[in-house]
């Protein structure tokens, strides 16, 4: 067994164990590489279908081609897809710096997402190499009535042994590629033909690493045009997956706010 | 270049304040594994809170952590050494903490215990290496941290290396090495540092790179818990991770503790260049099955003479993570691989001191205690000695919606014993066949359960006088001529039953093997009990069930039993005042009740013969 196949494996029980434990259950579909691994996951686990809803979490603000992108495929893989948008910015925690306010927009329309159809679980595409906070996660990992974040109170999580009861208001996150590197994850797209957003591929000495609202997503300097140059370029990269979200780098602690309140 | 294999997870455990995030940092550091620009971050917030440069900054990511200067949960980084790629996890050292250090090594392959040159072993150096020993990493390295401290003194290492080694022998691990380090400074870590002149390796990354890369668990039985079963066509798909051991299609699995079997008719899948036709341990598979039995999630599929335990009383080693101390008669939720089973603490064995590693008895165990204790429940749970299968030998306690204990499977007294002697089967001079050629007929066990009374030594002593005068090699063993001989130490208590049965069936496998057929009538009312029976008599076991109702066999009572255990003369009494499992799905039923011992012995020996005869003697068995 190659060590892709052992990640693919690891990721289909998961979802089998999530998709037999939680109901209702959806999955997040940001269009990002990430999620779209996760779609091709889960079709996998389930044999070609897609036995609960995509949800689109859409803040108005994405880039023209994650939208043609959404239309495409949500019709090519027979998708049911849910799409919900975002509350308007000047609604959000006016402590927090500009660019986290704006992400805590996709937040706070997610969370009305899961209150208007009831789901128990949300299926999320992080990983754990992305961001120390990340790094952190539980593969099955609850969440408070308000979608809050207690990570002093973590539950165990030993032997494959998950946590899938809850007490009733609350919701579980499940991150089936917590374990997947960035690297892992386009070696599996080159691997298996998984269709992407054309902004991955340079053009004009940038491209996009990691892809979020237009407005405070910037691509790095990178001559990488296909997958192959991808990946030879992570295979040699010091710069953080994320140094293009502005979010992230605002304060020091500025994305730990955002995800104990429940960002992904 | 690209690797195939996936990296080896390693964890770091320790005392708290004994530097294991400092240690981390570093390694991180050496390796060349920290992005652009972290170097930086962390000079400034060590600045901020005017510290001197901090390691540990790197892994203690959250702000609660950095402000209170521990770690709170395990976290997981990678980096890469000229060999290989680690993951490795920072295990918190605080007492508070311990289900966070038990998540963390569950996952590990290999360790580094870290141990404060200052201050030497500690309560959490202790913890942390019985833990290990109990969560099955047995590659262990110990790191002497702060040496720089005890101004790189070779006396003051040497006392703390000997004693932790001394600790470590006492639990039976035996540390890879002992390596004196500074983490702040950066000594024996990358490379051998001139400032312990009297050391002479290996660094910590020599001693990652010598760890071995579990070879993973394929060429062991197989072991196959069903995830799920799906139906989104007409087909019905079994869903589930190969554990240990491997499978192809046209393999026959028998499903425990059901004991229903069929075929792998195919092995499904989405997006494959050409259909898959076997699989081993790691892969998570999707099969349909030749025969429409009924499979359901719990259940575990494995193979003819390797299947796995079924137990009603399931032995264990625990660690308690609960906030109050167990107690016996506590009601629980075990979750062994996908099965779930509500249990009852029967009995607290045994309780271990962590400072002198010594049992004691106990009457509770304390948060964070470990302790031997035996599990019971009504339904039957399918598992193996963690000992031999590790998947298939460990689960969780749940109480509520938490996880409150980890718990391995222990091996029984006589399983302990075999393994502790060495014990290796010797293979025969005379070949199974060439014995089956010598007398026309297969060995084999033929198991008779039923109630007292049922009719189960009257139809098994006339099989056996009706079989012998045919020519065949047939012979009884009996449950109550058994007690007078091989088992005459053994009483009735539940347990001394269930050693009876065990031995009975063992005794019946040894004839089976030299070619006799074997007849064994026993009551053996547990399902668990007739399940082991049925493992230790491997492929030519048929369990045969001699029904007759109660009524029946109380009216016939030919032992005057019933109306003693009626009279409360005789305690636990097999369907009076003890219950019995009826088989779930027995290879033949003969009832007594319903049609005379006379038709009942035609049936027996029809079956004996279809199932019993040569291959070659086949076609004309129907004359026996």
């Amino acid at each position: 067994m190659s060590d892709l196949d052992a990640l693919e494996s690891r990721s289909v029980y998961v979802l089998r164990e999530a998709f037999r434990k939680i109901k209702p259950l959806a999955m997040l579909w940001s269009l990002g590489k990430d999620s779209n691994v996760m779609v091709w996951l889960a079709r996998k686990a389930f044999l070609g279908h897609l036995p609960f809803p995509v949800v689109h979490v859409d803040t108005g603000r994405k880039f023209p081609e994650m939208y043609a992108f959404r239309e495409r495929y949500a019709r090519e893989w027979d998708l049911d897809l849910i799409t919900g948008d975002c509350p308007p910015v000047e609604d959000m925690d006016q402590t927090l710096p500009l660019a986290a306010r704006l992400a805590a927009r996709k937040t706070a329309g997610l969370k009305q997402l899961i209150e208007r159809h009831r789901f128990a679980g949300i299926i999320a595409g992080i990983r754990r190499d992305e961001q120390a906070t990340r790094a952190k996660e539980r593969v099955f990992s609850p969440r408070g009535e308000n979608c809050e974040w207690d990570f002093r109170g973590q539950p165990p999580e030993i032997w494959d042994q998950f946590m899938t009861e809850f007490p009733p208001g609350t919701h579980v996150r499940i991150h089936p590629l917590l374990h997947w590197t960035e690297l892992d994850i386009w070696r599996y797209i080159q691997r298996e033909r998984i269709p992407l957003v054309e902004l991955y591929f340079a053009r004009g000495g940038k491209r996009y690493r990691s892809l979020g609202d237009r407005d405070i997503t910037f691509p790095v300097p990178s001559d990488a045009a296909t997958i192959e140059e991808i990946i030879a370029e992570l295979e040699t990269t010091k710069v953080a997956e994320r140094a293009g979200r502005a979010m992230d780098h605002e304060s020091e602690d500025a994305f730990e706010r955002l995800r104990v309140a429940g960002y992904l | 270049m690209h690797r195939t294999s996936l990296p080896l997870p390693i964890v770091v455990v320790g005392h708290v304040d004994h530097g294991k995030s400092t240690l981390i940092g570093r390694l991180l550091h050496e390796t060349g594994a920290l992005a652009d620009g972290k170097l930086e971050a962390i000079r400034e917030m060590s600045r901020k809170r005017a510290m001197p440069f901090e390691w540990s900054f790197v892994l203690d990511a959250l702000q609660a952590e950095r402000d209170q200067g521990i770690t709170i949960d395990s976290t997981q980084l990678r980096f890469r050494t000229r060999k290989r790629e680690y993951v490795i996890i920072d295990a918190p050292g605080h007492k508070e903490f311990l289900r966070n250090m038990v998540t963390g090594a569950a996952q590990a392959e290999a360790a580094l215990l870290v141990v404060d040159a200052t201050e030497g072993v500690r309560e959490q150096s202790r913890r942390h290496a019985f833990l290990l020993q109990l969560l099955g990493v047995t590659q262990i390295a110990v790191v002497v941290n702060k040496v720089d401290l005890v101004g790189y003194g070779e006396q003051a290492f040497a006392r703390v290396a000997a004693e932790i080694a001394r600790y470590l022998a006492g639990l039976g691990l035996k540390p890879a090495s002992v390596i004196p380090v500074s983490g702040r400074e950066g000594d024996n870590i990358a490379a051998v540092s001139p400032r312990t002149p009297w050391y002479r390796g290996p660094s910590v990354l020599d001693q990652l790179d010598a760890f071995e890369l579990n070879s993973g668990t394929a060429d062991r039985a197989l072991r196959l818990p069903v995830q799920d079963v799906y139906k989104f066509d007409h087909r019905r798909i079994v869903a589930g991770r190969i554990e240990s051991g491997r499978l192809k299609v046209g393999d026959r699995l028998i499903f425990a503790p059901s004991g229903k079997s069929a075929h792998i008719a195919s092995i499904e899948g989405w997006n494959r260049h050409a259909p898959q036709i076997s699989a081993v341990a790691g892969q998570s598979i999707a099969i349909t099955l030749d025969d429409d039995i009924f499979v359901e999630r719990g259940q575990i599929a494995s193979r003819a003479g390797a299947l796995p335990g079924v137990f009603h009383d399931l032995p264990v080693r625990l660690f308690w993570l609960g906030r109050k101390p167990l107690v016996a008669g506590q009601r629980l939720k075990l979750r062994l691989a996908t099965a779930e089973h509500w249990v009852n603490v029967t009995r607290i064995e045994r309780v271990l001191d962590l400072d002198r590693i010594t049992w004691h008895d106990g009457e509770d165990v304390p948060p964070n205690g470990i302790a031997d204790v035996v599990l019971h429940s009504r339904s039957a749970i399918v598992a193996d000695a963690f000992a031999d299968i590790a998947d298939t030998g460990r689960a969780v306690l749940m109480d509520g919606y938490e996880i409150v204990a980890g718990a391995t499977v222990r091996r029984s007294a006589a399983e302990e014993q075999a393994a502790a002697r060495n014990i290796t089967a010797v293979a025969h001079a005379v070949q199974r066949e060439e014995r089956e050629r010598a007398n026309g007929h297969r060995g084999g066990v033929l198991w008779l359960t039923g109630l007292s009374g049922a009719g189960k030594s009257t139809l098994a002593m006339a099989l056996e006088r009706r079989l012998f005068d045919r020519g065949w090699q047939a012979y009884v063993i009996d449950g109550d001529n058994l007690r007078r001989g091989l088992n005459a130490d053994l009483g009735f208590t539940p347990e001394e039953r269930s050693e009876n049965i065990r031995r009975a069936a063992a005794a019946a496998a040894l004839f089976a093997e030299a070619g006799t057929l074997t007849i064994a009538a026993l009551i053996s009312p547990s399902e668990a009990d007739r399940a082991r029976a049925k493992s230790l008599g491997g492929e030519g076991f048929r369990e045969v069930y001699v029904k007759a109702d109660l009524a029946t066999c109380e009216a016939r009572d030919p032992k005057g039993l019933y109306r003693r255990a009626r009279r409360g003369e005789i305690p636990a009494f097999t369907g009076v005042s003890a219950p019995y499992d009826e088989p779930a799905s027995p290879d033949l039923v003969v009832d007594t009740s319903a049609a005379g011992i006379e038709r009942c012995l035609e049936q027996l020996t029809e079956f004996v013969a279809r199932e019993f005869a040569a291959p070659s003697e086949r076609a004309v068995s129907a004359g026996l």
